[in-house]
């Protein structure tokens, strides 16, 4: 029987880049996992947390640790959703000095992966079988490889896409200005951030900007399209999910 | 609580702004920043033991602080044994008195400074002014700035918003006696500042210094420097007063050996600096014959006494995050309006004078998490910034009146709680999508500033869980629906 494991969509591939949820899916699926859609998941709270409104996040904590703890591996396909898990979720329990919450957290957290580290470190392959002809140029987003420290794990996964050309992006370690609500809060320290990194995707000479996280994307995306380029930005569960078949 | 030069007029967002539109300051920025990270990651890369030295420095820094009441009775024994006289100052004003006081009752009208932070925070160079008394900067970079009446932008470089250009114009309108003929290389401008100065270093009686550390077991004091300023500074006037936070004290001296295989890489991205002078009280016929101390709280043992805001007071000064922050280097260290700027200073700042004082500063970051990667005391700053955004959150919820972020905030936490509320609501999202798309649905308070520059994503006709509804072999929950 297939191992089964638990897709953490996140709120916001559920409600505005379902493709990505669903590459998600399709891929697991691929690699021989029954993949499961925990109903009454929402979100991890992260944007709550990072605006301070630690009290308010822990009743979303709290579904989310409701929703995900019957499973023995939970995959998202965001760095970040993952990073506020397991960095954060203990911590706005104990704000609200509950421990016991505190401590089905750090369950979930323990068994919660980011997708490329599922794949290269569960799985223990970064040969997917995907087929993805075209230019494309991987930005990686800043909680994936600072708090979750992802390191080389997407770019092995991308160099294994047949037909895919990896081209080479300035400056990618810098922080592309999103933030969550500090584009709201900033925004024109937010614009002037995405202005060099849009500046730097462009030069790239890439046909797609990937990223592991919908939101980073979002945010490099909206700016791209605004410029009318015809640089286009897809999520990196996307590319791996892409077969010959499909194409 | 901290005062003093610790916060400006206006907040940050609006600061930005002005900042984002000098085009010049930017491409300083930019060219500085960019050519000190290079050169600390290359002085980084050649220790093999740094992460543990970042460790060590942080556990030292910890120990330092779990026992300050201890060491600075400690440091003021062994200092006032050797001759040193120990003044405690609560806050900026104290400070500044106690200077003020020592000054006149020496009879100096003109004082010579070593580049120090924490006269700075005090605004110590306003309240001499004030007395009448002259003080002269003499690190270059500091020159610089109190020549163009300017306040510094950066720990380590004041000046980092200046280019060679801006330098040389300075100095032709500042500094007596320099013509047109000044080129603007920097061995050129730099002779010229030395030979301004060398008239200062030998008549002034006084000398005023900040300090790198202080030593409790000897009660040595520490200032470590580049240009040689500070050396002058230290050994050639009559009397020397120094102004030293009190979590500057660290135990032992072998202590500072850990530290200073970390200061160095991290800030100037040198091996070692080339000056480091120490003076433990008063040395008979050599340096200063009277030495004193100004040991400084000004909101620190408000951050000690904070569980999560104590570990900020681990800063050794070094500037690393300054060069590596994003948003930093866009909008330099004026934008901060406190004399601590960049990602520690947004979260220094708040802790010593108090996070409603300087509000808009914990939102001032990304929390892209690159001030934490190299700062060499593991100064977890991301989470020290989500930490003062929810005291801010916390202090905004005891008002009568809800902000309009707190409804939203609120109603959205209701609605992200459960899955059901969620549906609801994703209902509404293709039609707001539709609305965005309206010039005048750009004007609401959120979505209006988002799209200035960014196209808003358009909601799916169908969310992920719709099509894991209408799709086989993605399963359901287990234990709903």
């Amino acid at each position: 029987m297939a191992k089964r494991v638990a897709l953490f969509a996140t709120c916001l591939v559920d409600s505005l880049f379902p493709e990505a949820g669903i590459a998600t899916a399709k891929l697991l699926s691929r690699l021989g996992y029954a993949v499961e859609f925990p109903s009454p998941q929402v979100c991890c709270g992260q944007m709550h947390i990072n605006t301070g409104y630690l009290a308010e996040a822990a009743a979303i904590v709290r579904n989310h640790v409701e929703s995900f703890e019957a499973y023995d591996a939970i995959v998202a396909p965001s760095g970040s959703c993952v990073a506020s898990v397991r960095h954060q979720h203990a911590l706005v329990a104990r704000h609200i000095s509950d421990e016991r919450l505190a401590r089905r957290a750090e369950a979930v957290a323990s068994r919660t992966w980011e997708l490329s580290e599922f794949i290269v470190d569960v799985v223990g392959t970064t040969e997917v079988g995907a087929y993805f002809p075209h230019r494309v140029t991987y930005h990686p987003s800043c909680h994936s490889l600072r708090l979750l420290k992802v390191a080389d794990r997407p770019m092995r996964l991308l160099e294994q896409v047949e037909g895919i050309r990896l081209v080479e992006l300035a400056s990618a370690e810098t922080c592309c200005g999103f933030g969550g609500t500090f584009s709201v809060k900033n925004p024109e320290v937010s614009s002037a951030m995405l202005a060099d990194k849009m500046a730097a995707v462009m030069a790239s000479g890439a046909e797609f900007c990937t990223a592991g996280d919908s939101s980073c994307l979002m945010h490099i995306g909206g700016g791209l399209s605004r410029l009318k380029t015809r640089v286009k930005t897809l999520h990196l569960a996307q590319i791996l999910a892409s077969t010959k078949e499909e194409s | 609580m901290g005062e003093g030069l610790l916060f400006g007029e206006g907040d940050f967002p609006t600061r930005a702004r002005h900042a984002l539109a000098d085009g010049q300051l930017r491409a300083n920025l930019g060219a500085a920043t960019t050519t000190i990270r290079e050169r600390r990651a290359a002085a980084v890369g050649e220790v093999a033991d740094w992460e543990e030295l970042r460790s060590a420095g942080a556990r030292i820094k910890d120990g330092s602080l779990a026992a300050l009441d201890e060491m600075l009775v400690d440091f003021e024994e062994k200092f006032s044994a050797s001759g040193g006289v120990v003044h405690w100052a609560r806050d900026a004003q104290e400070a500044n008195a106690i200077i003020v006081d020592l000054l006149n009752r020496s009879g100096a009208a003109e004082v010579v400074k070593v580049k120090s932070m924490t006269t700075q925070e005090i605004g110590l160079n306003e309240a001499l002014a004030e007395a009448g008394i002259v003080a002269w900067e003499t690190d270059l970079a500091e020159l610089i700035v109190q020549l163009s009446a300017d306040r510094p932008s950066h720990f380590l470089v004041p000046a980092i918003h200046r280019n060679r250009d801006e330098i040389r114009h300075i100095f032709q309108d500042h500094i007596p006696g320099i013509g047109t003929g000044l080129g603007n290389d920097p061995a050129e401008l730099t002779a010229a500042a030395r030979s301004y100065l060398r008239d200062k270093f030998l008549a002034a009686e006084v000398a005023i210094s900040g300090a790198n550390f202080a030593v409790a077991e000897t009660g040595t004091l520490g200032v470590v420097e580049s240009e040689g300023n500070g050396r002058m500074c230290l050994t050639l006037p009559r009397m020397l007063i120094s102004v030293v936070g009190v979590e500057k004290v660290v135990p032992r001296w072998e202590d500072v050996g850990t530290l200073f295989q970390l200061l160095p890489r991290s800030s100037t991205a040198e091996r070692m600096n080339p000056y480091t002078s120490t003076w433990s009280g008063v040395t008979p016929s050599d340096g200063p014959s009277e030495v004193h101390v100004v040991l400084l709280d000004n909101g620190r043992t408000n951050a000690l006494a904070d569980p999560v805001g104590k570990e900020a007071l681990r800063c050794i000064r070094c500037s690393a995050c300054l060069n590596v922050c994003p948003v930093y280097e866009r909008v330099g260290g004026h934008a901060y309006g406190s004399v601590y700027p960049g990602p520690i200073g947004a979260v220094i700042t708040p802790y010593l004078a108090g996070v409603e004082t300087v509000a808009s500063l914990p939102f001032a970051s990304t929390l892209c998490g690159a001030c934490y990667e190299v700062c060499p005391v593991k100064i977890d700053i991301p989470s020290l910034l989500v930490d003062l955004r929810a005291k801010h959150v916390a202090e905004a919820n005891r008002k009568p009146l809800r902000s309009s972020e707190k409804v939203v905030m609120s109603a959205l936490a209701w609605v992200m709680a459960d899955a059901k509320r969620w549906q609801l609501v994703n209902r509404l999202g293709p039609l707001l999508g539709k609305l965005t798309r309206y010039r005048w649905a750009r004007l609401a308070p959120l979505i209006g500033r988002w799209t200035e520059n960014r196209e808003p994503p358009v909601p799916p006709a169908h969310t992920l869980r719709n099509w894991r509804n209408n799709h086989q072999g993605l399963g359901e929950g287990m234990r709903h629906e």
